[in-house]
């Protein structure tokens, strides 16, 4: 099998950015009807090797051959036509457009110089279709969901034929279904001799779908493996350069007793809060030291209920109270004002200011609860960013820098410290994971049981379900934008009851 | 293990170090207002030569007088304006009425002094000149509410006063030129304190202002913060809307200053040109002085610089004789070279051209 000549390779490739070497002499082969995983932690390089392959950057050293030819593209449009289409981990779509729209982009089917609306609504509709995702291809794409987002993303990369499909981190916000749903395509994909280049943090993935892998860790290529003859222990010990026992003992965080909860009066309760079109009423209570767990699939809700505690959104019905006095939001501050912190799911457009600094990203959120007039002084500043950047390994680790110029999960790191920061009552967490390598990860969720530990009311979204049963104390059931059950966390709860609870919409 | 964690901490090391330490020349290239420095210093270098003591200043009765004191004199509007304008332009809106306020504040306070008894009263004077700058804080109110409370886009919200504000100048003047007579207004932009001219020390304790302002509170980082991304600015907390209405009303008052500049040069007050198209010439100054008009991270020093440019640029005009016909044409021919040569698109491809060279070599 290996006799195959590959149809991409990237050999020596060096790049580096002012005051840091992303990549140094990396190669990387890629073979029809393979798929590929690029493996690292996060700042390994592997979004920059990607954008080096699509011509985004231009790579100081190294050669590319794409059937053989050398190609050095000037952009990322040159590569699309050239065959390698690719879905960027940042997505790059244009929310005020129609989700036909940014499906075709630059594709609309024509008839004399017009385009013809109708034939695109139906191709954007199949093309979906093959994700299996019917939403309405006529609404902006930004009023949707990060998940529908990246499948809106992915569908676009799908339409195009290419030689070579590149896809960094895709499956980040993706439920379970979704991802098999993407695999299934993939395969297909696959068996018509398309070469896959797949990059993602979660190691199941790599091992369902991946033949081949390689891993880079600080911009160095580690090596080329067959996934079957690596095993995931030596897979992470390669990604992170030292044994896993340290990862081992994380994985068992121990999460505090249900029991031994005080339940007295949440610090945070819904009483059939609801909005109309994003979520029906519904109440919840978030106590001191728990932690709630949102389970559900795309599309369930998850976000609104998160949005409506946060005054991020207006309710227009039911009541939330804090400490048990009722409260009205006006707007995200004044629920700060009573220690809610939220740190949403998508980190780029709801989440960072890109050209600020690390430092300044970190203490916005302080420093906006304490009004323009009262600055956070340098020095505290210094020492809260200094202390979460050390605690949450933000790297490089140097506050000044852009975060427009951190690797994605560099950059979740960045989001979750600042609201650390502002040492919230209640934090709720949307997708705190998203783009986190496994190590990070681990720490990351080892945070959230010290924090509750510690006496904080934490709401947990992740559609990862697995992560939310770990770490919760109740899960709190979502479907179809309705909260149909509540499951107290205790031995008899199991991955398999809470499918059951989100599939049967609760009648379990 | 241990080795390995050291080989990694020393490629980290190694990484964050090497190429920041490579060479200070590279690094001074790169910081933002490079290019307009070096711009400046080029035009005022060209001017030298076409006129010999074009650097010469000298103290005349105790006055500073000279081509470069000249410039700064003639440039303290723009730059105010400029100044203003910097603020608007980092919350991402833009201010196009900043000319009309200009035209207003000289009319009111015109118009107010020549309602005086004695146009030389100072008591007088102040009073005309606090009155005309609280109308031009009401003026960037009502722009900042349109802007940042009723959510119109600030390039209609400010046209809106742009094209009233001549109306509202001409009501105020009655439709005439007024002439004032007054020594303490003519002061302002003729004066002279400690040998350095007025408008010069204005401009130059308002820009501190604006700068420490700006700098030493969290205003300058909450305003980039909203410019740089509103949603995800309002889900940090920060409540943009009053920056956005602080910010326009900053700039109207910045132009008022100006206005009153203006108009204290010819001791009247034309509610028709005064401050005609001195926007266009402010959001210049701004851009050239590194601030994207997409908002986001301002520099208050660029500007400065962006200003002085501006106004050499038009001095370079005067002194090496371009004629009146083209300097139109002349002024945009610079300002194009000018803005390529700052765009990292366009320096990135000519860079980009060394290294190929040299492996073709
Ligand atoms: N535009 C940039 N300017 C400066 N440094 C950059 C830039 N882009 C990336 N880097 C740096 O290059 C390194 C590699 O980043 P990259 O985004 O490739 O990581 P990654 O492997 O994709 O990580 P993640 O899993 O977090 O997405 C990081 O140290 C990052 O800080
Ligand atoms: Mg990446």
């Amino acid at each position: 099998m290996s006799e195959r000549e590959p149809v991409l390779v990237m050999r020596g490739i060096g790049k580096r950015f002012p005051g840091v070497v992303a990549l140094d002499g990396v190669d990387l082969r890629l073979f029809p009807g393979e798929v590929h995983a690029l493996m690292g932690e996060n700042g390994a390089g592997k979004s920059t090797l990607i954008k080096v392959l699509t011509g985004a950057y231009h790579h100081d050293q190294g050669d590319i051959t794409l059937g053989g030819e050398p190609v050095a593209f000037a952009g990322p449009h040159q590569a699309q036509q050239a065959g390698i289409s690719t879905v960027y981990q940042e997505i790059n779509l244009c929310p005020n457009l129609s989700v036909a729209e940014n499906v075709l982009i630059g594709r609309a089917p024509t008839r004399f110089g017009r385009i013809r609306w109708s034939a695109m609504r139906r191709r954007a509709e199949e093309l979906l279709a093959r994700l299996q995702l019917s939403i309405d291809v006529g609404s902006d794409l930004g009023a949707h969901s990060i998940a529908v987002q990246q499948l809106v993303a992915i569908a676009r990369a799908l339409d195009v034929d290419a030689k070579v499909l590149v896809l960094d981190e895709p499956t980040s916000s993706l439920d379970a279904s979704e991802v098999d749903q993407l695999f299934r395509v993939m395969r297909g994909l696959k068996d018509d001799g398309i070469a896959i280049l797949f990059v993602t943090h979660f190691l199941d993935q790599v091992y369902e779908i991946a033949d081949r892998m390689t891993v880079l860790r600080n911009g160095r290529r580690v090596g080329e493996y067959r996934t079957a003859e690596l095993s995931q222990l030596d897979l992470v010990a390669a990604m992170i350069g030292k044994e896993l026992a340290a990862l081992e003992d994380i994985e068992e965080a121990p999460r505090r007793e249900v029991a031994a909860l005080e339940r007295g009066t949440p610090v945070v309760s819904a009483d059939g809060v609801g909005r109309a079109g994003a979520i029906a009423p519904f109440s919840l209570g978030i106590h001191k030291g728990e932690v709630v767990g949102l389970a559900g699939l795309l599309g369930s809700g998850r976000t609104e209920i998160a949005r409506l505690l946060f005054g991020a959104d207006r309710s227009d019905q039911g009541q939330i109270a804090v400490d048990g006095t009722p409260v009205t939001f006006r707007g995200p501050q004044s629920a700060m004002r009573h220690g809610i912190a939220y740190c949403p799911e998508n980190r780029r457009t709801d989440g960072l200011v890109e050209e600020l600094t690390v430092r300044e990203n970190i203490v916005l959120a302080l420093q906006a609860a304490r009004g323009w007039a009262r600055p956070v002084p340098r020095g505290r500043q210094d020492e809260l960013v200094g202390r979460f950047v050390k605690a949450l390994d933000i790297r490089p680790a140097d506050p000044e820098l852009p975060v427009r110029n951190l690797s994605g999960g560099n950059q979740q790191k960045v989001l979750l410290a600042r609201w650390l920061i502002t040492e919230p009552r209640l934090m709720i967490l949307d997708e705190p994971t998203r783009g986190i390598d496994v190590g990070a990860k681990a720490e990351i969720q080892r945070l959230v049981v010290e924090l509750s530990d510690g006496g904080m009311a934490v709401l947990f979204i992740s559609a990862e379900l697995e992560e939310v049963l770990r770490l919760s104390h109740k899960v709190a059931v979502l479907r179809d934008r309705r909260l149909v059950t509540e499951l107290e966390n205790t031995d008899g709860l199991d991955l398999d009851r809470v499918m059951a609870a989100i599939a049967s919409g609760g009648a379990t | 293990m241990a080795v390995a964690l050291a080989r990694r901490q020393m490629e980290r090391w190694r990484g964050s170090r090497e190429p920041r330490g490579s060479d200070g020349m590279s690094n001074l290239v790169r910081h933002r207002l490079f290019w307009p420095v070096a711009m400046l210093l080029l035009l005022l270098v060209g001017n030298l030569a076409f006129t010999p003591g074009f650097f010469a200043i000298e103290l005349r009765d105790g006055h500073l007088f000279g081509a470069l004191i000249d410039i700064l004199r003639q440039g303290a509007p723009l730059m105010l304006v400029a100044l203003g304008m910097t603020l608007v332009i980092a919350t991402g809106g833009i201010d196009l009425s900043v000319g009309a306020v200009v035209a207003i504040s000289g009319a009111l306070a015109c118009q107010q002094i020549s309602q005086l008894g004695d146009q030389g009263a100072v008591g007088g004077v102040l009073v005309a000149v606090a009155l005309a700058l609280l109308l031009c804080a009401g003026l960037g109110l009502w722009n900042g509410f349109l802007v940042g409370v009723v959510g119109i886009q600030p390039i209609i919200a400010t046209l809106i006063l742009m094209i009233a504000g001549r109306g509202v100048a001409q009501l105020i003047t009655g439709g005439q030129i007024i002439n004032v007579n007054s020594p303490p207004y003519k002061a302002i932009a003729t004066g002279f304190l400690l040998a350095v001219p007025v408008p010069v020390i204005i401009a130059a304790a308002l820009v501190a202002v604006v700068a420490l302002v700006t700098r030493r509170s969290a205003f300058g980082m909450l305003l980039e913060s909203v410019g740089g991304n509103a949603g995800a600015s309002r889900l940090a907390g920060i409540r943009s809307r009053q920056l956005i209405i602080i910010a326009y009303v900053a700039c109207a008052v910045c132009a008022g200053v100006a206005g009153l500049m203006v108009s204290s040069t010819v001791s009247s007050a034309d509610g028709n040109n005064a401050g005609l198209l001195i926007e266009l010439d402010a959001i210049l100054a701004v851009v050239i002085g590194g601030t994207s008009l997409l908002g986001g991270r301002f520099s208050i020093a660029g500007t400065v610089v962006g200003a002085l440019l501006i106004k050499t640029l038009d001095t370079t005009i005067y002194t090496i004789g371009i004629p009146p016909e083209v300097t139109l044409l002349f002024k945009a021919v610079v300002v194009v070279v000018l803005c390529l040569v700052q765009a990292p698109a366009f320096r990135a491809r000519f860079a980009r051209r060394r290294p190929t060279a040299e492996v073709s070599a």
